[in-house]
């Protein structure tokens, strides 16, 4: 007889280095409960708008259901630097500088892979989304974290990236406007972080899947700033403006160098992105502007709803600017932010998600998704209202 | 058109019971400017009329609607909107279009029976002196109404907790 093994011998030793999502455990409560409100999502409750998804229908019925380029169909990619050159006044050759991504997730990894070697440090502005840092273990570099804090309305200044900076920096990333907590950047804020990118001579990764919900101010694309094309992996979709999130549609925008070590991993992993989304992705960009700012100022409302909701109830919600989340303070209440959620959820049914799982600096904030109808998030808001009474 | 009087039409077209407490809340002005705004787009007919979508059918009225083709022949002298006036007058007559194409005007028509329609369209529509001809389609089913999809099967649902 042939001796048994364990499987759990053969896993890498890297992966116990990274914790299970902390979301997960909420996800598992919830799956058998009824009557539950759920504030606790990432993604848009709208479908995608229908003239994309006709898109793809119609692509299906002629037969476009091949590989593309690894790249991405050099259409979509045409569009994305015609985007870009219109929106954002910086230009990227579509040929070499674009890369399809199967949504922000695999561009991340890509970036992080092609540009970490063992032992790099990445520095990881906090509360993020919670893959940043499992991308870094994975890929063997470092991560560093920093927390923005909360008095600084959970803006990362120059000078704190600027302390955390070693000779084994390699990178730092930031998302903004941000998840979990709303918050954006002005000009003159990423202004002098490009300064501190120059001056050591590293890299910035920066996520701006938010960037068409900004509700205040204007988006400053990172890599528009002087210098700084050469400098960024930007990295968008489409899941957040255009409620795609399940056609996993996203690109990387970098020098050539740098797609060409990305398009290196991502050829023998992913090959290319898959052709429907990427058609639905043209269609898009072309015809959903009208789509995306029809959404963007009904979240608007749902933002001023929930903000000012939150404010009476007595938990203090600084002004997000951007994405679809507030991040109200809970620490008024006396509990930490896993006990407020969590009893939040068995005795009033209303998900929400603890800030601490998107960093230490999250801790006494609640993530609260206003990407809800306006109903749900009056009902979540009268139940919380009742839940901060009774403590 | 500015943001705010965009934020408020498109609340009050959503739906129009909406409070002006409320559209304060959801747009950052004060109830009071909301009240302000919403007068002065009703006294400029901007805002026309508060309705109610009804499904007469699940209320128990079954009524029958036919849409009326009419070729008109103009006389010297009326145009269009003379016609359109004798029609819009019918309380029958639920909709007046001026249209572009092989007709000339599109009318809806209410009734509560198959008969009745047709009899309201024979006598007094077809009737008119500047209706040349008409060409009546009775309704059979509406799948959409003015921007509501009636109907509608429920949507897939989504996951309640992700990143």
């Amino acid at each position: 007889m042939r001796t048994q093994c364990k499987p759990s011998q053969f896993i890498a030793n890297s992966m116990q280095k990274v914790p299970p999502s902390g979301i997960r455990k909420f996800f598992d409560m919830v799956s058998d409960s009824e009557d539950v409100i759920t504030l606790g999502v990432g993604e848009p409750d709208y479908v995608t708008p229908w003239h994309i998804r006709e898109a793809c229908i119609h692509s299906i019925e002629h037969g476009e259901t091949s590989y593309t380029s690894n790249y991405g169909l050099l259409e979509l990619r045409e569009e994305l630097s015609k985007h870009y050159t219109r929106r954002h006044n910086v230009y990227y050759e579509p040929e070499t500088e674009i890369l399809v991504t199967t949504g922000v997730s695999e561009g991340l990894d890509l970036a992080i892979r092609a540009i970490v070697n063992p032992g790099d440090e990445v520095i990881v502005v906090q509360p993020s989304y919670v893959a940043y840092v499992p991308s870094i273990i994975f890929a063997g570099g470092v991560p560093v974290t920093l927390g923005a804090r909360p008095e600084n309305d959970f803006k990362i200044t120059a000078d704190e990236i600027k302390a955390a900076i070693t000779n084994k920096t390699k990178a730092v990333i930031i998302n903004y406007p941000n998840n979990p907590t709303g918050a954006t950047m002005d000009r003159s804020d990423l202004e002098a972080i490009a300064d501190v990118i120059v001056e050591h001579d590293i890299l910035m990764i920066s996520d701006e899947v938010y960037e068409r919900l900004t509700y205040e101010g204007t988006h400053t694309c990172f890599s528009s700033l002087e210098g700084m094309r050469d400098r960024t992996i930007l990295l968008n979709g489409f899941s957040k403006a255009y409620a795609m999130t399940g056609f996993r549609m996203a690109y990387a925008l970098a020098p050539k160098e740098i797609i060409d070590a990305m398009m290196l991993i991502h050829q023998y992993t992913m090959l290319c992105a898959p052709i429907t989304a990427q058609i639905g992705a043209i269609e898009a960009l072309r015809n959903g502007e009208k789509e995306v700012e029809k959404m963007a100022r009904e979240y608007n409302r749902r933002r001023k709803l929930i903000v000012s909701g939150l404010n009476k109830i007595g938990l203090d919600c600084f002004n997000p600017r951007g994405a679809f989340y507030a991040f109200p303070s809970i620490s008024s209440t006396g509990l930490s932010a896993d006990e407020f959620a969590e009893r939040l959820l068995t005795e009033y049914k209303v998900v929400t998600i603890p800030g601490n799982i998107f960093g230490d600096t999250g801790e006494g904030f609640l993530r609260c998704a206003y990407a809800a109808s306006r109903e749900d998030i009056k009902e979540a808001l009268e139940r919380i209202g009742n839940f901060v009474d009774g403590l | 058109m500015d943001e705010q009087t965009r934020d408020i039409l498109e609340i009050l077209a959503d739906d129009a019971r909406t409070s002006p407490e409320e559209i304060a809340t959801l747009t950052g002005m004060t109830a009071d400017e909301v009240s302000r705004k919403i007068e002065y787009l009703e006294k400029a007919k901007i805002i026309r009329k508060y309705k109610t979508i009804i499904d007469w059918d699940l209320a128990g009225d079954h009524y029958v609607y036919a849409i009326i083709q009419l070729k008109i022949s103009l006389e010297r002298k009326l145009g269009y909107q003379a016609i359109a006036e004798r029609l819009y007058k019918f309380p029958e007559v639920r909709s007046v279009r001026l249209l572009s194409g092989e007709h000339d005007i599109s009318i809806t028509v209410r009734g509560n029976s198959m008969k009745q329609v047709a009899f309201f369209a024979a006598e007094k529509i077809a009737t008119q002196e500047q209706v040349q001809s008409t060409s009546t389609h009775f309704v059979l089913k509406t799948y959409k109404e003015d921007g509501l999809i009636l109907d509608e099967p429920e949507q897939v649902k989504k996951l309640v907790v992700s990143p």
